[in-house]
């Protein structure tokens, strides 16, 4: 059963590969699934008027962003035909490089997960209340804004 | 009333906290953000939408929540 009520999807730090890799093997015992789709935001070392981003701080109005990402999981549970589906966000510093969000979905089916995981991921970027300080090598920063 | 006020990002480095409680008897979210400009003059340079008790409002929304959130371009992802 899917849980119902919020739950907290942020990490702190980068999420690594070898949590990613576990979260894959979790859905072995889950065998009507027949389609995984997956999605894995890693931090650019954007060039930004000659000065490199070396990391992103992540900061959130959390309860906020909680509730969100549970009201995306809800739309997206009533839009598609979903057996399951994860989202993990990180919080505090995540380097150049490294996965900041991690979203995967899962369908008997694998028009569905395509769908899903792109109607999923433009929610998070357009609703949820998460910043992100970009610092350069420098040690200088700005804030980054999704476009 | 008492508001609880947030700052997150680049707003909070204008007011040089995350939180503060106010008294405040006006009506509007407007009438609190005259307030919050009149008091931090940097934030007339920023982007921010205001949410208040956790749910995106307008200007001409009625005050009613305990807990307003001012917040700055969204950088999820």
């Amino acid at each position: 059963m899917e849980t119902k009520k919020p739950k907290n999807i942020f990490k702190y730090g980068a999420i690594s590969s070898e949590f990613i890799g576990n979260s894959i093997y979790k859905h072995q015992t889950k065998t009507s699934i027949g389609a995984h789709n997956i999605f894995l935001g890693q931090v650019r070392a954007d060039d930004i008027d000659r000065k490199i981003v070396a990391a992103i701080e992540y900061t959130a109005y959390e309860d906020m962003a909680n509730q969100k990402f549970h009201e995306i999981r809800e739309a997206a549970f009533e839009k598609f035909d979903l057996t399951c589906m994860h989202i993990y966000h990180s919080l505090g510093t995540v380097k150049a490089g490294e996965i900041c969000l991690f979203v995967f979905v899962s369908s008997p089916r694998r028009k569905v997960v395509f769908e899903a995981l792109e109607y999923i991921v433009e929610a998070i970027k357009a609703d949820v209340p998460v910043f992100g300080k970009e610092i350069f090598e420098d040690e200088t920063h700005q804030w980054k804004k999704n476009t | 009333m008492i508001l609880t006020i947030k700052y997150f990002g680049q707003i909070a480095e204008i007011t040089q906290k995350d939180e503060e409680s106010l008294t405040f008897s006006g009506n509007l979210i407007s009438e609190l953000l005259d307030l919050l400009h009149s008091k931090y003059s940097g934030l007339k340079l920023k982007e921010f939408q205001v949410a208040q008790n956790q749910e995106l409002v307008t200007l001409d929304t009625e005050l009613s929540g305990a807990e307003i959130a001012l917040l700055p371009p969204f950088a999820g992802g």
